[in-house]
């Protein structure tokens, strides 16, 4: 029994409101990492994101009855996170939703690739380098939030499409459509900067010759 | 079907997911047999991909969920009203 396990989830939830509060630490334990990044890629500031994520816990918490699970619970917490962040992010800006939401259908932009004529696999040895995880960081942070929130559900958190759509209330097919401009995106902006740290020589396992 | 690198770059992403259907899965790795472009787009597209998913690049704050438990088990002792 894994803890995304929908019998794991019933069986916590039930010893919980049964009195047996302490068990919650475990329930959402597995969903913490996933909250504090989407709160993340919604505030992008660290300390908001860390204490919206513990107003969240705590509201999921207090809202634990009305968990009737038919959706993954994960999902469930996510989409509370979600909503938490943007009511924070409206404080803060004093921006309405549906001006985020407005950027949502931009049809126009560019996301032509960025062309190199050769590229090699990234030696596990880079990541442990700090340069090389920020880089990253830099490029999603980024972002358009659109796309920011979608790359952190599907690609950073690895949520499913059908997950990703329920947390952030969009069809499938709008995952799908700003996944592959967020993709575009990162790999315009990456590849060239990543180039650096693949070694000069070795071809990488499968690569192509 | 022959296609163009323009329309492999639309489906590079949906390539990656294995969500395309198998005559266009074969239009692509045909294309890419000859295109070293495609399939340089395709590798270093694949590989931000990887990268994202490696639990070294995002890391929470340090000290995130011990101070994220100690505000749950407060909750838990002394309950605070639901926000609405």
């Amino acid at each position: 029994m894994t803890a995304t396990d929908p019998e794991f989830v019933a069986d916590c939830i039930r010893r919980i409101l049964a009195g047996e509060k302490h068990v919650f630490h475990e329930l959402i334990r597995p969903c913490e990492r996933s909250i504090y990044f989407l709160l993340f890629s919604i505030l992008k500031s660290e300390t908001e994101a860390e204490d919206v994520a513990q107003e969240t816990v705590i509201k999921v918490y207090q809202n634990l009855d009305k968990f009737r699970g038919d959706s993954q619970f994960r999902t469930w917490v996510l989409s509370i996170a979600r909503n938490e962040g943007l009511g924070r992010l409206r404080k803060i800006t004093n921006r309405r939703e549906d001006s985020l939401d407005a950027e949502t259908d931009e049809q126009t932009g560019d996301y032509t690739p960025a062309i190199l004529t050769s590229w090699r696999e990234i030696p596990a040895e880079a990541l442990e380098q700090k340069e090389l995880g920020n880089l990253l960081r830099k490029a999603i942070e980024g972002l358009p939030e659109i796309y920011r929130n979608v790359v952190l559900l599907r690609d950073i958190e690895e949520l499913d499409i059908r997950e990703s759509a329920a947390v952030l209330k969009i069809s499938e097919a709008s995952v799908k459509v700003r996944l592959h401009r967020a993709r575009a995106l990162l790999q315009r902006e990456l590849a060239p900067l990543l180039k650096a740290f693949t070694p000069a020589k070795r071809r990488w396992f499968g690569g192509r010759t | 079907m022959r296609i163009d690198c323009k329309h492999v770059w639309e489906h590079i992403s949906a390539y990656i997911e294995n969500d395309v259907d198998p005559q266009l899965r074969a239009d692509i790795d045909r294309h890419l047999e000859t295109c070293e472009i495609c399939s340089a787009v395709l590798d270093s597209t694949r590989n931000v991909v990887i990268l994202m998913a490696d639990d070294r690049v995002f890391e929470v704050p340090a000290g995130f969920s011990e101070r994220l438990h100690a505000r749950i088990d407060r909750e838990l002792k002394e309950p605070t009203d639901p926000k609405p």
